[in-house]
Protein backbone atom coordinates (compact mmCIF):
# COMPACT_ATOMS: atom_id res chain seq x y z
CA UNK A 1 0.00 0.00 0.00
CA UNK A 2 1.54 3.57 -0.99
CA UNK A 3 0.68 6.36 0.42
CA UNK A 4 -1.52 9.04 0.11
CA UNK A 5 -0.10 12.42 -1.03
CA UNK A 6 -2.62 15.51 -0.53
CA UNK A 7 -2.19 18.28 -3.20
CA UNK A 8 -4.41 21.15 -1.23
CA UNK A 9 -5.78 24.54 -3.60
CA UNK A 10 -3.45 26.08 -5.90
CA UNK A 11 -0.99 23.22 -5.90
CA UNK A 12 0.57 20.24 -7.57
CA UNK A 13 2.30 17.30 -6.57
CA UNK A 14 4.00 14.46 -8.91
CA UNK A 15 4.06 10.88 -7.14
CA UNK A 16 4.62 7.47 -8.36
CA UNK A 17 3.54 3.69 -8.15
CA UNK A 18 2.33 2.63 -5.33
CA UNK A 19 1.41 6.17 -3.93
CA UNK A 20 -2.20 8.02 -4.48
CA UNK A 21 -1.92 11.44 -5.31
CA UNK A 22 -5.80 13.10 -3.80
CA UNK A 23 -7.50 16.69 -3.62
CA UNK A 24 -10.12 16.90 -1.22
CA UNK A 25 -13.34 19.42 -2.64
CA UNK A 26 -12.96 20.11 -5.82
CA UNK A 27 -15.84 22.85 -6.45
CA UNK A 28 -15.22 25.56 -9.48
CA UNK A 29 -11.36 24.29 -9.93
CA UNK A 30 -10.11 21.61 -11.91
CA UNK A 31 -8.39 18.22 -10.63
CA UNK A 32 -6.36 17.59 -13.89
CA UNK A 33 -3.80 14.60 -13.75
CA UNK A 34 -1.41 13.23 -15.82
CA UNK A 35 -0.64 10.10 -16.42
CA UNK A 36 2.45 8.00 -17.84
CA UNK A 37 0.87 4.10 -17.54
CA UNK A 38 4.44 2.48 -18.89
CA UNK A 39 6.58 4.93 -15.77
CA UNK A 40 3.67 4.70 -13.62
CA UNK A 41 4.23 8.25 -12.85
CA UNK A 42 1.28 10.47 -12.08
CA UNK A 43 0.72 14.07 -11.18
CA UNK A 44 -2.11 16.52 -10.07
CA UNK A 45 -2.89 20.11 -10.31
CA UNK A 46 -5.72 21.39 -8.63
CA UNK A 47 -6.36 24.61 -9.91
CA UNK A 48 -8.23 27.83 -8.98
CA UNK A 49 -8.71 29.97 -12.51
CA UNK A 50 -8.51 29.63 -16.03
CA UNK A 51 -5.52 32.29 -17.46
CA UNK A 52 -2.87 33.64 -15.59
CA UNK A 53 -2.39 36.74 -18.12
CA UNK A 54 -5.45 37.90 -17.11
CA UNK A 55 -4.52 39.34 -13.16
CA UNK A 56 -1.48 41.24 -12.43
CA UNK A 57 -0.97 38.98 -9.31
CA UNK A 58 0.18 35.70 -10.81
CA UNK A 59 3.01 34.33 -9.18
CA UNK A 60 1.59 30.81 -7.65
CA UNK A 61 1.64 29.00 -10.76
CA UNK A 62 -0.39 25.96 -9.57
CA UNK A 63 -3.39 28.84 -9.25
CA UNK A 64 -3.67 28.95 -12.66
CA UNK A 65 -4.80 26.50 -15.49
CA UNK A 66 -2.19 27.62 -18.17
CA UNK A 67 0.77 27.99 -15.81
CA UNK A 68 0.06 25.15 -13.58
CA UNK A 69 -0.74 22.39 -16.38
CA UNK A 70 3.36 23.57 -17.95
CA UNK A 71 4.24 23.36 -14.85
CA UNK A 72 2.56 19.78 -14.06
CA UNK A 73 4.12 18.82 -17.59
CA UNK A 74 7.78 20.03 -16.91
CA UNK A 75 7.93 18.18 -13.54
CA UNK A 76 6.30 15.02 -14.36
CA UNK A 77 8.89 14.90 -17.79
CA UNK A 78 11.79 15.99 -15.15
CA UNK A 79 10.80 12.98 -12.98
CA UNK A 80 10.91 10.15 -15.97
CA UNK A 81 7.72 10.64 -17.53
CA UNK A 82 7.58 10.43 -21.44
CA UNK A 83 5.04 13.07 -22.64
CA UNK A 84 3.61 10.69 -25.88
CA UNK A 85 2.82 8.18 -23.90
CA UNK A 86 0.75 10.57 -21.24
CA UNK A 87 -3.01 10.19 -21.13
CA UNK A 88 -4.84 13.19 -18.87
CA UNK A 89 -8.01 12.69 -16.76
CA UNK A 90 -9.78 15.72 -15.24
CA UNK A 91 -12.94 16.94 -12.11
CA UNK A 92 -14.14 19.62 -10.43
CA UNK A 93 -15.27 22.38 -13.18
CA UNK A 94 -18.58 22.69 -10.82
CA UNK A 95 -20.93 25.55 -10.45
CA UNK A 96 -22.06 25.75 -6.77
CA UNK A 97 -24.63 27.93 -6.84
CA UNK A 98 -26.82 28.43 -9.59
CA UNK A 99 -26.20 32.06 -9.71
CA UNK A 100 -28.58 32.97 -12.97
CA UNK A 101 -26.33 35.30 -15.73
CA UNK A 102 -22.94 35.16 -16.87
CA UNK A 103 -21.38 36.42 -14.09
CA UNK A 104 -17.51 35.10 -12.42
CA UNK A 105 -19.48 33.15 -10.51
CA UNK A 106 -21.47 31.11 -12.88
CA UNK A 107 -19.16 30.30 -15.40
CA UNK A 108 -15.89 30.40 -13.80
CA UNK A 109 -16.30 26.12 -13.62
CA UNK A 110 -16.79 25.94 -17.47
CA UNK A 111 -13.94 28.08 -18.20
CA UNK A 112 -11.25 26.37 -15.64
CA UNK A 113 -12.95 22.74 -17.92
CA UNK A 114 -12.20 24.60 -21.12
CA UNK A 115 -8.77 25.80 -20.26
CA UNK A 116 -8.06 22.10 -19.28
CA UNK A 117 -8.90 21.01 -23.30
CA UNK A 118 -7.36 23.86 -24.68
CA UNK A 119 -4.03 23.06 -22.89
CA UNK A 120 -4.14 19.55 -23.28
CA UNK A 121 -4.72 19.86 -27.25
CA UNK A 122 -1.44 21.95 -27.27
CA UNK A 123 0.75 19.70 -25.68
CA UNK A 124 -1.34 16.78 -27.37
CA UNK A 125 -1.67 15.07 -24.60
CA UNK A 126 -5.40 12.82 -24.57
CA UNK A 127 -7.94 13.43 -22.61
CA UNK A 128 -9.28 9.86 -21.82
CA UNK A 129 -12.03 10.67 -19.08
CA UNK A 130 -13.83 13.27 -17.41
CA UNK A 131 -16.25 13.78 -14.69
CA UNK A 132 -17.08 17.37 -14.80
CA UNK A 133 -19.44 20.26 -14.55
CA UNK A 134 -22.92 20.34 -12.44
CA UNK A 135 -23.34 21.80 -9.38
CA UNK A 136 -21.81 19.15 -6.88
CA UNK A 137 -18.18 19.01 -4.75
CA UNK A 138 -15.88 15.81 -6.00
CA UNK A 139 -12.96 14.70 -3.88
CA UNK A 140 -10.86 12.46 -6.53
CA UNK A 141 -8.04 9.89 -6.32
CA UNK A 142 -5.31 9.26 -8.65
CA UNK A 143 -4.19 5.76 -8.07
CA UNK A 144 -0.08 5.54 -9.55
CA UNK A 145 -0.07 2.37 -9.81
CA UNK A 146 -3.30 1.75 -12.07
CA UNK A 147 -3.84 5.27 -13.52
CA UNK A 148 -7.29 5.19 -12.06
CA UNK A 149 -9.11 7.82 -11.39
CA UNK A 150 -11.92 7.38 -8.27
CA UNK A 151 -14.23 10.46 -7.98
CA UNK A 152 -16.20 10.57 -4.64
CA UNK A 153 -19.27 13.44 -4.27
CA UNK A 154 -21.86 14.08 -1.23
CA UNK A 155 -24.59 11.29 -1.25
CA UNK A 156 -23.36 9.87 -4.65
CA UNK A 157 -22.22 6.71 -5.51
CA UNK A 158 -18.06 6.27 -5.81
CA UNK A 159 -16.56 6.61 -9.77
CA UNK A 160 -13.82 5.05 -10.96
CA UNK A 161 -12.88 7.26 -14.58
CA UNK B 1 -9.01 55.94 -6.81
CA UNK B 2 -7.15 52.87 -7.64
CA UNK B 3 -8.88 49.74 -7.62
CA UNK B 4 -7.90 48.24 -3.99
CA UNK B 5 -7.61 44.11 -2.96
CA UNK B 6 -6.98 42.59 0.27
CA UNK B 7 -3.19 42.44 -1.13
CA UNK B 8 -2.28 46.42 -0.55
CA UNK B 9 -4.39 47.03 1.67
CA UNK B 10 -2.30 48.55 4.69
CA UNK B 11 -3.46 48.06 8.84
CA UNK B 12 -5.44 51.09 8.82
CA UNK B 13 -7.92 50.04 5.65
CA UNK B 14 -7.84 46.29 7.01
CA UNK B 15 -9.17 47.67 10.80
CA UNK B 16 -11.76 49.46 8.96
CA UNK B 17 -13.08 46.33 6.82
CA UNK B 18 -12.72 44.25 9.89
CA UNK B 19 -14.85 46.92 12.09
CA UNK B 20 -16.98 46.92 8.87
CA UNK B 21 -17.31 42.75 9.30
CA UNK B 22 -17.79 43.05 12.97
CA UNK B 23 -20.85 45.79 12.64
CA UNK B 24 -22.48 43.44 10.17
CA UNK B 25 -22.06 39.94 11.45
CA UNK B 26 -23.07 41.79 15.40
CA UNK B 27 -26.34 42.82 13.59
CA UNK B 28 -27.34 39.70 11.60
CA UNK B 29 -26.30 38.10 14.73
CA UNK B 30 -29.12 39.93 16.73
CA UNK B 31 -31.43 39.08 13.51
CA UNK B 32 -30.80 35.55 14.37
CA UNK B 33 -31.84 35.78 18.13
CA UNK B 34 -35.36 38.01 16.99
CA UNK B 35 -36.00 34.75 14.49
CA UNK B 36 -35.76 32.28 16.76
CA UNK B 37 -36.55 34.12 19.86
CA UNK B 38 -33.92 33.50 21.88
CA UNK B 39 -32.03 35.38 24.35
CA UNK B 40 -28.68 35.42 22.73
CA UNK B 41 -24.89 35.04 23.76
CA UNK B 42 -22.59 36.72 21.41
CA UNK B 43 -19.14 36.56 21.86
CA UNK B 44 -16.70 39.10 19.38
CA UNK B 45 -16.60 38.00 15.78
CA UNK B 46 -12.77 37.17 15.32
CA UNK B 47 -11.73 38.67 11.83
CA UNK B 48 -9.07 36.42 9.87
CA UNK B 49 -6.84 37.75 6.87
CA UNK B 50 -5.30 34.58 5.12
CA UNK B 51 -4.64 33.13 1.63
CA UNK B 52 -7.64 32.82 -0.42
CA UNK B 53 -6.11 28.61 -1.12
CA UNK B 54 -6.31 28.01 2.23
CA UNK B 55 -10.18 29.18 2.76
CA UNK B 56 -10.90 25.36 2.00
CA UNK B 57 -10.13 24.22 5.67
CA UNK B 58 -10.25 27.35 6.95
CA UNK B 59 -13.89 26.22 8.75
CA UNK B 60 -13.65 22.32 8.93
CA UNK B 61 -11.86 19.41 7.13
CA UNK B 62 -12.00 19.72 3.57
CA UNK B 63 -14.30 17.28 2.95
CA UNK B 64 -16.45 17.52 5.64
CA UNK B 65 -20.11 18.61 4.62
CA UNK B 66 -21.37 22.42 5.40
CA UNK B 67 -24.01 24.36 4.16
CA UNK B 68 -23.28 27.56 2.21
CA UNK B 69 -25.54 29.78 1.50
CA UNK B 70 -24.90 32.76 -1.18
CA UNK B 71 -25.70 35.86 -2.64
CA UNK B 72 -25.15 38.53 -4.91
CA UNK B 73 -25.20 42.28 -3.74
CA UNK B 74 -25.93 45.01 -6.15
CA UNK B 75 -26.31 48.93 -6.31
CA UNK B 76 -23.95 51.38 -5.00
CA UNK B 77 -21.37 48.62 -4.27
CA UNK B 78 -21.40 45.20 -6.53
CA UNK B 79 -20.18 41.72 -5.41
CA UNK B 80 -21.17 38.77 -3.24
CA UNK B 81 -21.25 37.88 -0.10
CA UNK B 82 -22.23 34.23 2.03
CA UNK B 83 -22.84 32.81 5.17
CA UNK B 84 -21.18 29.27 6.35
CA UNK B 85 -22.62 27.06 8.87
CA UNK B 86 -21.46 23.54 9.66
CA UNK B 87 -24.37 21.15 9.92
CA UNK B 88 -24.67 20.54 13.35
CA UNK B 89 -25.32 24.80 13.42
CA UNK B 90 -27.39 24.73 10.50
CA UNK B 91 -29.65 21.48 12.48
CA UNK B 92 -29.66 23.41 15.57
CA UNK B 93 -30.79 26.81 14.14
CA UNK B 94 -34.07 25.22 11.64
CA UNK B 95 -34.77 22.92 14.18
CA UNK B 96 -35.39 26.12 16.64
CA UNK B 97 -36.83 28.17 13.82
CA UNK B 98 -39.15 25.18 12.98
CA UNK B 99 -39.83 23.66 16.61
CA UNK B 100 -38.61 20.30 15.51
CA UNK B 101 -36.20 18.21 17.23
CA UNK B 102 -34.50 16.36 14.22
CA UNK B 103 -31.52 14.43 13.99
CA UNK B 104 -28.46 16.68 13.18
CA UNK B 105 -27.18 13.50 10.79
CA UNK B 106 -30.88 13.45 8.98
CA UNK B 107 -30.25 15.11 5.38
CA UNK B 108 -32.19 18.17 4.79
CA UNK B 109 -35.73 18.03 3.42
CA UNK B 110 -37.58 20.69 1.16
CA UNK B 111 -38.71 22.47 3.71
CA UNK B 112 -35.77 22.99 5.72
CA UNK B 113 -33.61 24.05 2.64
CA UNK B 114 -35.97 27.02 2.40
CA UNK B 115 -35.97 27.34 6.00
CA UNK B 116 -32.06 27.67 5.61
CA UNK B 117 -32.86 30.15 2.44
CA UNK B 118 -34.98 32.39 4.58
CA UNK B 119 -32.08 32.09 7.27
CA UNK B 120 -29.48 33.20 4.96
CA UNK B 121 -32.12 35.80 3.79
CA UNK B 122 -32.23 37.33 7.15
CA UNK B 123 -28.53 37.28 8.02
CA UNK B 124 -27.28 38.55 4.62
CA UNK B 125 -30.37 41.66 4.76
CA UNK B 126 -29.24 42.30 8.44
CA UNK B 127 -25.52 42.70 7.98
CA UNK B 128 -25.99 44.85 4.64
CA UNK B 129 -28.57 47.06 6.17
CA UNK B 130 -25.71 47.56 8.46
CA UNK B 131 -23.43 48.65 5.95
CA UNK B 132 -25.98 50.50 4.48
CA UNK B 133 -26.23 52.63 7.99
CA UNK B 134 -22.66 53.05 8.32
CA UNK B 135 -21.53 53.77 4.64
CA UNK B 136 -24.81 55.53 3.55
CA UNK B 137 -24.69 53.45 0.19
CA UNK B 138 -27.57 51.27 -0.99
CA UNK B 139 -27.01 47.59 -1.18
CA UNK B 140 -29.11 45.59 -2.65
CA UNK B 141 -28.75 41.79 -2.13
CA UNK B 142 -29.85 39.16 -4.63
CA UNK B 143 -32.54 36.02 -3.82
CA UNK B 144 -30.45 33.62 -1.79
CA UNK B 145 -28.21 30.51 -3.55
CA UNK B 146 -28.07 27.57 -0.93
CA UNK B 147 -25.37 24.44 -1.42
CA UNK B 148 -24.67 22.13 0.99
CA UNK B 149 -21.73 19.93 0.14
CA UNK B 150 -17.85 19.19 0.67
CA UNK B 151 -16.22 22.45 2.76
CA UNK B 152 -13.59 22.91 -0.15
CA UNK B 153 -15.85 22.79 -2.91
CA UNK B 154 -18.23 25.58 -1.25
CA UNK B 155 -14.77 27.36 -0.69
CA UNK B 156 -14.44 27.17 -3.61
CA UNK B 157 -16.28 29.92 -5.00
CA UNK B 158 -14.89 32.97 -2.81
CA UNK B 159 -11.39 31.69 -2.65
CA UNK B 160 -12.32 32.36 -6.56
CA UNK B 161 -13.62 35.52 -6.32
CA UNK B 162 -10.25 36.30 -3.67
CA UNK B 163 -8.01 35.03 -6.37
CA UNK B 164 -8.96 36.79 -9.33
CA UNK B 165 -7.84 39.85 -7.23
CA UNK B 166 -5.04 39.39 -5.45
CA UNK B 167 -4.33 36.31 -2.87
CA UNK B 168 -5.87 37.14 0.16
CA UNK B 169 -9.09 36.67 1.16
CA UNK B 170 -11.33 37.59 4.33
CA UNK B 171 -13.22 35.43 6.68
CA UNK B 172 -15.29 36.70 9.90
CA UNK B 173 -16.32 33.87 12.27
CA UNK B 174 -19.18 34.40 14.59
CA UNK B 175 -20.41 32.56 17.60
CA UNK B 176 -23.78 32.89 19.43
CA UNK B 177 -26.23 31.33 20.86
CA UNK B 178 -28.31 30.80 24.50
CA UNK B 179 -27.11 26.98 25.86
CA UNK B 180 -25.83 25.63 22.95
CA UNK B 181 -23.25 28.02 20.50
CA UNK B 182 -23.80 28.46 17.17
CA UNK B 183 -20.54 29.14 14.71
CA UNK B 184 -21.51 31.13 11.83
CA UNK B 185 -19.32 32.45 9.12
CA UNK B 186 -19.20 35.53 6.78
CA UNK B 187 -17.23 35.88 3.63
CA UNK B 188 -17.99 39.42 1.94
CA UNK B 189 -16.80 40.08 -1.85
CA UNK B 190 -16.66 43.82 -2.78
CA UNK B 191 -15.61 43.78 -6.61
CA UNK B 192 -12.11 45.99 -6.46
CA UNK B 193 -13.68 49.43 -7.12
CA UNK B 194 -16.13 48.83 -4.74
CA UNK B 195 -13.37 48.60 -1.98
CA UNK B 196 -12.20 51.67 -2.83
CA UNK B 197 -15.88 53.02 -2.16
CA UNK B 198 -16.77 50.98 0.65
CA UNK B 199 -13.60 53.04 2.00
CA UNK B 200 -14.09 56.43 0.79
CA UNK B 201 -17.97 56.79 2.06
CA UNK B 202 -16.18 56.29 5.70
CA UNK B 203 -13.92 59.29 4.65
CA UNK B 204 -10.87 57.36 3.97
CA UNK B 205 -9.21 58.74 0.68
CA UNK B 206 -7.13 56.43 -1.13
Amino acid sequence: MGEIIKVGMADLKIAKAPDILTTLGLGSCIGLTLYDPAAKIGGLVHYMLPDSTKLKNNTNIAKFGDTGIQELLNQMIKEGAVQRRLVAKIAGGACMFEVSGMTAVGNVGARNTEQAKTMLAEFKIPLIAEDTGLNYGRTVELDCSTGAFTIKAVGKEIKVI
Amino acid sequence: MGDVSLDNVNEMYLDVLKEIGNIGAGNATTAIATMINAKINMKVPKVQLMDASDLGGAICPEDETIVGIFLEVTNDISGSMMFLMRMDSAHYLINKLMGMERDIDSPFEEMELSALKEIGNIIAGSYLSALSNLTRLTLLPSVPYISVDMAAAILSVPAIMFGQYGDNALLIETEFGDDVMINGYFILMPDPESYAKLLASLGIVI
